[in-house]
């Protein structure tokens, strides 16, 4: 396929998280104005970050004038699932992928942003990955600016209907792999489990939600790959890769 | 308001660690891992973070429990069947906006 062709492609398959990008970052934009910074301030922090949790956190530290320190800790600790994320991305980038682009797709590694590009069939590209990350990041610059300037813009119901694009958006990624491969299925329902008991049981809840979703993922997938290894990579022709080779199989 | 210099210094540092957690990893990891535990564990990562971060909370995420479930319950039926992820993103979106309306209308 040509680069504009993959960029046109990865622009199509970001639209639903620049939908879902607009209004968190809508929320994120009277927040921030809300909590005392001034409007160009609040879309530098969105155009320099992209990252919700972090930057939901990272504001109070700036208006409270807060340690450095403390500003390096918290996005560190919640951000941190990142570099589990990169980690798994490095593999599903092409080995064509030049060092200065992965600086550049590195900016872009977001929850929504890995989980498409890893969702893909076929190793992924420079075009098709600055396709996916242009429209979600100007989504989120443009949501934020919009709840900035004028918090009450959008009709209440508005903004609460698209507060569920982005978890939507998760359930299209998770249940077509775990429809064909029971460990993916039963993985997620740990993980699952594990993030309720985070949330809900005493102590367990006390726990900050950076560290509460490192914790789910990495229980979650160490047990999976220990019982359940997916194949190996010369067996790769005739079962293809883990649930990727039923699925084909299914469909065909 | 804060002053800018002091927004900027913590501006830098915000957008220097974020950036050093994702980059650093993705340009240090250039060959494909063959380890069999390794490549297992990364395959599953994906969707056991991204199951951790939609339960319970897009419980939460629109203006009631009741439009929430509803959108979580639409939303899981089309990717049964497979559909586009903006298919179903909008199918969920519409579910709550549709149920809040009527909740409202209903009172």
């Amino acid at each position: 396929m040509s680069s504009k062709k993959l960029f046109l492609r990865g622009i199509k398959d970001g639209f639903p998280i620049c939908l879902g990008y607009l209004s968190v970052s809508f929320a994120f934009g009277i927040f921030a104005v809300g909590a005392g910074l001034s409007v160009w301030q609040t879309v530098l922090v969105s155009l320099a970050n992209v990252t919700s949790a972090g930057q939901l956190a990272g504001v109070p530290i700036i208006v409270g004038g807060l340690p450095i320190i403390e500003m390096v800790l918290t996005q560190f600790v919640i951000n941190l699932r990142y570099s589990l994320m990169s980690v798994s991305l490095s593999q599903k980038l092409s080995p064509r992928v030049k060092l200065l682009h992965r600086l550049a797709i590195a900016f872009g590694v977001t929850d929504e942003i890995f989980a498409v590009a890893i969702s893909q069939k076929e190793d992924v590209e420079t075009p098709y990955m600055l396709g996916l990350i242009t429209s979600p990041v100007l989504g989120w610059v443009t949501g934020t600016a919009l709840g900035a300037l004028a918090g009450d813009i959008l009709p209440e119901m508005v903004v609460s209907a698209l507060g569920i694009a982005l978890y939507a958006m998760f359930v299209a990624i998770v249940i077509p792999p775990s429809k064909k491969n029971h460990s993916v299925a039963l993985c997620c329902l740990l993980a699952v489990a594990l993030s309720c008991a985070f949330r809900y049981l005493p102590v367990l809840k006390d726990v900050s939600a950076g560290i509460a979703i490192i914790i789910c993922a990495l229980v979650s997938g160490l047990l999976f790959a220990w019982i359940a290894p997916i194949p190996d990579e010369e067996k790769k022709e005739p079962s293809d890769n883990g649930s990727e080779g039923t699925g084909k199989a299914v469909a065909t | 308001m804060i002053r800018t210099d002091i927004f900027f210094m913590y501006l830098v540092v915000m957008a220097g660690v974020t950036y050093l957690i994702r980059m650093l990893p993705l340009v240090l990891c250039r060959k494909k891992i063959e380890n069999r535990f390794i490549r297992s564990f990364l395959y599953y990562i994906p969707y056991a973070v991204l199951s951790a971060m939609t339960i319970p909370a897009i419980f939460y995420s629109t203006g009631c429990l009741l439009s929430a479930a509803l959108g979580l319950f639409v939303a899981v039926l089309l990717s049964l069947f497979e559909k586009k992820l903006l298919t179903v993103a909008i199918g969920a979106c519409s579910t709550v906006f549709i149920v809040e309306y009527l909740m409202k209308l209903l009172g």
